[in-house]
């Protein structure tokens, strides 16, 4: 059905390891989608060697996540495939929603310049996952294994072996750490007896998927109640090649495979868009969704990253930007414990950390799910009436909820931060460097990075990389606009550093692999910014560290 | 806890309930939740203070009396 975009085929190419004796590799990662993929790209950009496997011999089927946040794109950015993402992804800024006849609030999100990246933009995520596949091959380090099925899981204290099955027959495969990336039904995780917690919500959604040529704006459209649908919601966004998402309530009572049929399909989208509406079938799904996590992230060896971790309702745009930032959070600790450079102890923190995070999109898009899908009488009155209110009363918008859209995770209760009020990401600010137009985010990941802002007076490392013990800390040091120039500093042009991180000159933050700020301190004290670093890989005293790992 | 004003405020009770009730009149059920609904979104805002309109809350549900309902899912 898909006439915009053709599938690309991956060959299945036999592996040395099938003949040779039960081969062991450093990291497996079961799942070649949007995460594994990430996983895979972060580990090798940081000198590690993966075998990804995939059941498939393709790229999604279908658009599926096509939300991608800010975030996503910075870290995609480092990845090496944020500017195809942006150039490709349609940039929108405004959303409406509609009740009803009418149209009762829009909201704006308020696109703040000085940013390399939007707020968000939609693209098919078949794109994301084929530029990734691409850059997986550039590096080298990835060993990309295609119709590779894993028939069985035994974890073990110092490893996991997995049985696979391949075009060829079965052979297994043995490796020190696993990255489970294989989605919502995961096998791994059914293999490891782990059951998900939470939320099935009885309710079903048609997506579907046309090309148009349309005249409606780049927006997104949520509608309550809409006169084409009766009771139910809908939702139009825009994607690249003109293809339009389209998304329809349709009630638990719904046949899923009946709803599926064009000429059911047909009619309920003419009623939307015009009966003289010209438009193609792309792709048709009917989805139910669950808001629910596993008990822990990392069992003994076995990670879980993305939705075979966690799954949340489609709306905010939480499950492929959450998966993203579980990798982000994951792949620089697995890094550094395999060099050698962090203990094993600081694994657990991916728990610590992302189990918050996740906690935070299970709740709002539990609420979102509450709101469009009221479950009884009375969470139906307060709905409507909200959005009856919104129309002519300005603070009811505040309270429609039509998906509350992903933000980075704020990491603040984390056991490896200095001090309160950190664990943010760092915003990024339009720099100069040598006199030339850059963006502060892409000097801020790799290894750790102290961010020491100055003025003529501020005395600054001369090193630029402080080889303090194994993992170094490089400086980076950003000039008041009017300060005299120094070899390899930025200068805050427009002031922004200064204003978003909250910075003086003499003060200093410092920033962990994934751009969080794990620490700040007003005098340069390199004796504290090494205690920082080393808090931040898990170098803490048992006591202390026990008492903070109690969240 | 106890910031939410209990003490008597309204001068003519009688005549503001009565108003409560008028504004019901003719009303299906629906239409009176979402009545009652946004009277309540309205005066919360008023208020300003989340705090004080979840005691509010707190005295209403006290005197409920609950049964639980099928098909709710665990937390």
């Amino acid at each position: 059905m898909p006439k915009t975009y053709e599938n690309p085929v991956f060959a299945y190419r036999r592996s040395p390891d099938q003949d040779g004796p039960e081969a062991r590799h450093p990291v497996v990662i079961v799942g070649a989608g949007l995460v594994g993929l990430a996983a895979a790209v972060d580990l090798a950009e940081r000198g590690v060697r993966t075998v990804v496997l995939d059941d498939d011999e393709t790229v999604s089927f279908g658009s599926r996540a096509i939300c991608f946040s800010k975030r996503t794109l910075e870290i995609c950015d480092r990845l090496g495939v944020g500017r195809q993402m942006l150039d490709k992804g349609i940039t929108w800024n405004l959303g409406r929603v509609f009740f009803g006849e009418r149209e009762v609030y829009s909201f704006d999100l308020l696109p703040e310049s000085g940013h390399q990246f939007p707020a968000f933009v939609n693209l098919q995520q078949y794109y994301a996952e084929e530029w990734l596949v691409a850059r997986a091959a550039a590096t080298g380090l990835v060993d990309l294994r295609w119709r590779n099925r894993v028939t069985g899981v035994q974890a073990r204290d110092d490893g996991v072996t997995l049985q696979i099955e391949t075009p060829d027959g079965p052979y297994p495969l043995a490796c020190d750490w696993l990255l489970a990336a294989d989605g919502a039904k995961s096998f791994v995780r059914r293999e490891l007896g782990l059951e998900f917690k939470g939320q099935v919500f009885k309710d079903r959604f048609l997506i579907a998927d046309v090309v148009m040529q349309a005249d409606f704006p780049t927006e997104r459209w949520f509608w309550f109640d809409p006169p084409f649908h009766k009771g139910q919601s809908a939702l139009l966004h825009k994607q690249p090649d003109d293809v339009w998402r389209i998304d329809l309530q349709l009630g638990w009572d719904a046949d899923p495979e009946a709803e599926k049929r064009p000429e059911k399909v047909i009619p309920r989208l003419k009623a939307m868009l015009g009966e003289d509406a010209r438009f193609d079938l792309e792709w048709i799904s009917v989805y139910t969704f669950q808001c629910r996590r596993i008990d822990r992230f990392r069992h003994g060896r076995v990670f879980f990253v993305g939705d075979a971790a966690h799954q949340v309702s489609p709306f905010g745009a939480r499950g492929g930007n959450g998966g993203i930032q579980d990798t982000d959070n994951l792949c620089w600790k697995l890094a550094y414990v395999l060099q050698g450079k962090a203990q094993e102890s600081l694994l657990d923190s991916y728990d610590a950390e992302r189990i918050p995070a996740t906690d935070e999109n299970i709740l709002n898009s539990t609420r979102s799910t509450d709101f469009i899908t009221p479950k009884n009488p009375a969470s139906r009155a307060f709905r409507d009436a909200v959005l009856e209110l919104s129309a002519e009363q300005p603070f009811a918008r505040a309270w429609v909820n039509s998906g509350r859209l992903s933000k980075p995770a704020v990491l603040s209760d984390s056991p490896l931060s200095s001090g309160a009020g950190l664990g943010w990401t760092a915003p990024d600010a339009p720099v100069l460097r040598d006199g030339r137009a850059d963006w502060l985010l892409p000097h801020l990941h790799e290894d750790f990075t102290l961010l020491i802002y100055a003025d003529d007076e501020t005395a600054v490392p001369e090193e630029s990389v402080l080889e303090t013990g194994d993992v170094p800390i490089r400086v980076l040091t950003v000039m008041l606009p009017q300060a005299a120039r120094r070899a390899g500093a930025l200068v805050d042009a427009e002031g922004l550093v200064a204003e978003r991180l909250g910075l003086a000159p003499g003060q200093w933050l410092l920033f962990r692999p994934d751009q969080h700020a794990c620490a700040r301190g007003e005098m340069l004290d390199m004796a504290g910014v090494r205690a920082a670093r080393d808090r931040a890989l898990g170098r803490v005293e048992r006591a202390a560290a026990a008492q903070r790992m109690v969240v | 806890m106890g910031r939410l004003n209990t003490l008597g405020r309204i001068a003519a009770p009688d005549e503001l309930y009565e108003a409560l009730l008028e504004a019901h009149r003719d009303l299906d059920e629906a239409e009176s939740r979402k009545l009652d609904a946004k009277l309540i979104l309205l005066l919360a805002n008023h208020i300003g203070d989340a705090a004080i309109v979840r005691e509010a809350l707190d005295i209403a549900r006290a005197g409920a009396t609950t049964q639980t309902s099928p098909g709710s899912g665990t937390a």
